[in-house]
This record gives structure tokens, C-alpha cells and sequence, in this order.
């Protein structure tokens, strides 16, 4: 492994490899991103500020919700509460991560967690656990393409929104939980990664269909933490290191 | 400046509250406890396991054909592999059954 080789000719072929990497993400969420500039325009946003939403909050599910808040009249502050919400999710995100790139640089570490959204988190930490090193070049060429297409796309679907045609036979609403089904089977060889995975998905089911979205994501999560955290530790493999 | 621009500020600030919140929470601690590891590793399954389970509530023939073969390509394939071979999957079976 060349990983520890530090050279500007390591650090571009990190950053491709990471671009690489981007490629599905920049598919899957393309769709996405059009969607939300025709939707932004079509609640009383102006294509700016479709396109500062989605350069700025950098959150598909969050942008989405305060579009449709705001479409409603509803208060300013409770737009802003439910974006809180459906994002709250990325708190677990960056304590997860915040081990891999403590090593970094400050003004690196506060830009890698603006551009920390769920594939960009699943991704790093799969390649965390493969064991090899999450360098800023290689997490730059992972999430810097997804972030400027999405804030293009957006733009786009704010000008021409209305031009798309039928979302539902090419298959667009459906596309991210494919993907996101895809990242969750990469977790599999962990520790505790079927207990997990059953306690998150019973419990995001009973909020879901109980509290209603977007509570069903937190409530699920953390119950499959709380599991982790709450079984002996040998099960998770954690303790046995020295 | 307009509502609706202090309404994208507020929400990209709380945002990113959450982005790096977990972080300074955790980063005040000198060591993690073995437990808090096993929580932190678990989050990749536990969050990513509530973006698709209440899918599969409304989920027809056509969804769960792509899960499915998203699922077995996974077993062998890479993340592209993978993804290309669910979506294909639901197109062509959502012009049969919609």
C-alpha cells in the first residue's frame, strides 16, 4: 500500500481515486437536485435563492422539506426548526468521522464537515475501516463533484424545471434508497451489523408509521446505537483491542 | 435582505451545527469509552438502515425486485455495480407493472 506516501503525485491520484468514488452519488442524486430547483421555483423562490439553498444548506431531504414549509406560509422559524430536524441525523455522522480526520488541518476539517452528507460519511468511513487513511484529497475528490453538480443541477431545475417528464417510469423517486441499501450491505462484515440493522429499520418503521417523518430517522438511529452501546462489549469487538 | 434569504442563512447555519456538532461533543473527551466506540461504529448501519426501511412500506413488485437485486450484486459487485444494477432493474420493471 502506498497510502503513507506523501506527494503531491499521491495526493492527485488520492483526489481521482475519490472522484472516482463520486460518480454514482453525482447519478443518483442529479435527479434530485433538478427536482428541488423546480420545486424551490415553484414555491416562491427566485432562482438565486434555489441555487444559495443549495450551495449554502447542502441537504437533498432538507431542502426539499423547507421548500414545501415554505410553500405553506408557514413560520420562518419553524422552516428553519424542521431543516434542523431532517438534518439532526449528521450529528451521529460527525462523531463517527471525527476520528478519521482529527489529523487534518482546522480550515480542512471545518470544510470537510460542511461537505459531510450521508454518502460522503458512509463512503470515508467504509474506506476508515478497510484500514486504510482518509486523506483531505482523496475526501475533496469524493465530495466536490457531488457538491457542485447538485448546486448546478439546481440551478438548472429552477430555469427548466418544468420541462421534466415523468419521474415516476424513469425510476428517480426510488433511486436513493437503492443507493442507500447498496451502502448499508457494505457495513455487513461489522461487528453487530445485523442486530443493528434489525433494531434501526424495526424502530424507523414504528416512528415513522407513529411520530410521522422526519423524527423516524433520529428515533431509528438511535435506537441502533443504543444496542451497540448497550450490549457487552465483546460483541462488538471493540474491547479486544490491547 | 428578503425573508426567504435569512430563512436559507438560518437553516444552512443549523445545518451545519449538526455536521459538526457531534464532533467538538465528542472531541471533549480525552478518551472514548469502549461503549461509545461501539455506538459510533454502529452508525453507519443504524442511519443509512432508517433512510430505506420505511420504503419498503409502500414498496411494489417493481421496488422490490431492484432491492433485491441491488442486495445480490452487492454481495460480489462495487458500489456502481451495484446501484446500476437495482436501477435498471426498477425502470424496466416499473414500465410493466408502474
Amino acid at each position: 500500500m502506498a497510502t503513507d506516501v506523501i506527494s503531491e503525485s499521491g495526493a492527485k491520484s488520492d483526489f481521482w481515486q475519490g472522484v472516482r468514488l463520486s460518480m454514482p452519488v453525482v447519478v443518483a442524486s442529479a435527479p434530485f437536485a433538478v427536482l428541488f430547483g423546480a420545486l424551490a421555483v415553484d414555491n416562491g423562490f427566485s432562482v438565486l435563492e434555489a441555487f444559495l439553498m443549495s450551495a449554502l444548506v447542502y441537504g437533498g431531504a432538507s431542502q426539499m422539506v423547507g421548500i414545501q414549509l415554505f410553500g405553506q406560509h408557514v413560520a420562518p422559524w419553524l422552516i428553519v426548526l424542521s431543516i434542523f430536524a431532517v438534518n439532526f441525523r449528521h450529528v451521529l455522522y460527525s462523531a463517527g468521522i471525527g476520528r478519521r480526520i482529527a489529523h487534518w488541518p482546522i480550515i480542512q476539517q471545518a470544510l470537510g464537515y460542511f461537505i459531510l452528507t450521508d454518502p460522503q460519511f458512509a463512503v470515508a468511513e467504509a474506506r476508515a475501516q478497510s484500514g486504510q487513511t482518509v486523506g483531505f484529497a482523496w475526501y475533496l475528490g469524493l465530495g466536490l463533484p457531488v457538491y457542485v453538480f447538485w448546486i448546478i443541477e439546481s440551478a438548472l431545475g429552477a430555469v427548466f424545471g418544468k420541462l421534466i417528464p415523468d419521474t415516476h417510469a424513469l425510476g428517480i423517486d426510488f433511486l436513493l434508497p437503492i443507493y442507500f441499501l447498496g451502502l448499508v450491505l457494505g457495513f455487513r462484515k461489522r461487528p453487530l451489523w445485523l442486530p443493528v440493522v434489525i433494531a434501526s429499520g424495526a424502530a424507523s418503521i414504528v416512528a415513522y408509521k407513529t411520530v410521522g417523518s422526519p423524527w423516524h430517522v433520529s428515533i431509528g438511529a438511535i435506537a441502533g446505537v443504543l444496542l451497540a452501546v448497550l450490549l457487552p462489549p465483546h460483541h462488538s469487538g471493540v474491547g479486544e483491542r490491547p | 435582505m428578503s425573508t426567504t434569504f435569512w430563512i436559507i442563512i438560518a437553516g444552512a447555519t443549523a445545518t451545519y451545527l449538526t455536521r459538526i456538532g457531534g464532533h467538538l461533543v465528542i472531541s471533549r473527551f480525552d478518551t472514548i469509552h469502549p461503549r461509545v466506540e461501539a455506538g459510533l461504529n454502529a452508525v453507519p448501519a443504524a442511519v443509512l438502515t432508517t433512510l430505506v426501511a420505511p420504503e419498503l412500506l409502500n414498496a411494489g413488485p417493481a421496488e422490490w425486485a431492484a432491492l433485491v437485486v441491488t442486495a445480490v450484486v452487492s454481495l460480489r459487485g462495487g458500489l456502481m455495480a451495484m446501484f446500476l444494477a437495482g436501477a435498471a432493474v426498477l425502470i424496466v420493471a416499473r414500465q410493466f407493472v408502474g
